[in-house]
């Protein structure tokens, strides 16, 4: 099923998809989109990837375990930045308000563009081992781990 | 001008999600939903969600496609 068409388009479009996922992701606060569109956009890139060379090549460039530990880490991010508002007194997610900055610029609006990037992380390894475990199937027979 | 693009593409998308329901052939209605999906996701600009746009046509024809090209692919083509 490896076609050279298929990986030589993958090849030149992968940096591109990766880049505007990236950009939905941190414009999350100034622009459409947010984490959940960037983390699937980025999801999308490494799946079409796995797809067209192989889930072996895939599980090279981003195995199945790290895969796994980056989807409990952004959900960690996430519950760690609403304590800080608990710890400083206030309720849970309360934002910075030293951080809040000029509106409409990129390093604006406190805690939440690292909330959404923690939200990209956890979107995008969950669908990547979402896919993962449907394309490993037959993969791995003798080796199970 | 506008008005007529989006009852062309609330057409397509009528025809589209009938011809899904009524096709047997199951990797032929996979690729006609990624069709439904795409109309979709104009329609969601159109109808000013940007937001929504990106999201469907990332979700849903992008990743729901491989996830039914692949569970297709791991049992049969056709309905019985």
């Amino acid at each position: 099923m490896q076609s050279v068409v298929l990986q030589t388009v993958i090849k030149l479009l992968l940096p591109f998809i990766q880049v505007y996922g990236l950009y939905i992701i941190f414009h999350g606060h100034i622009s459409p989109g947010g984490g959940f569109a960037g983390g699937a956009v980025m999801a999308a890139s490494f799946v079409l990837f796995a797809m067209s060379y192989g889930v072996g090549e895939g599980f090279k460039r981003l195995p199945r375990l790290i895969a796994q530990w980056l989807e409990s880490l952004g959900g960690l991010i996430y519950i760690a930045l609403g304590l800080t508002g608990i710890l400083r007194g206030a309720a849970f997610l309360t934002n910075v308000p030293e951080w809040l900055g000029q509106a409409g610029q990129l390093f604006s609006a406190g805690l939440i563009p690292l909330l959404t990037t923690a939200i990209g992380l956890k979107v995008c390894s969950t669908i990547v081992t979402l896919l993962y475990h449907l394309l490993e199937e037959g993969h791995y027979d003798s080796q199970t781990d | 001008m506008l008005q007529a693009l989006n009852a062309l593409l609330l057409l397509f998308l009528i025809v589209c999600a009938v011809v899904v329901a009524r096709t047997r052939d199951l990797l032929s209605a996979a690729v006609i939903f990624a069709a439904y999906s795409l109309v979709m996701a104009i329609i969601w600009q159109q109808l000013k969600a940007p937001d929504l746009a990106i999201t469907e046509a990332a979700i849903g024809a992008g990743v729901t496609t491989v996830l039914l090209l692949v569970v297709i692919s791991k049992t049969g083509r056709h309905e019985e």
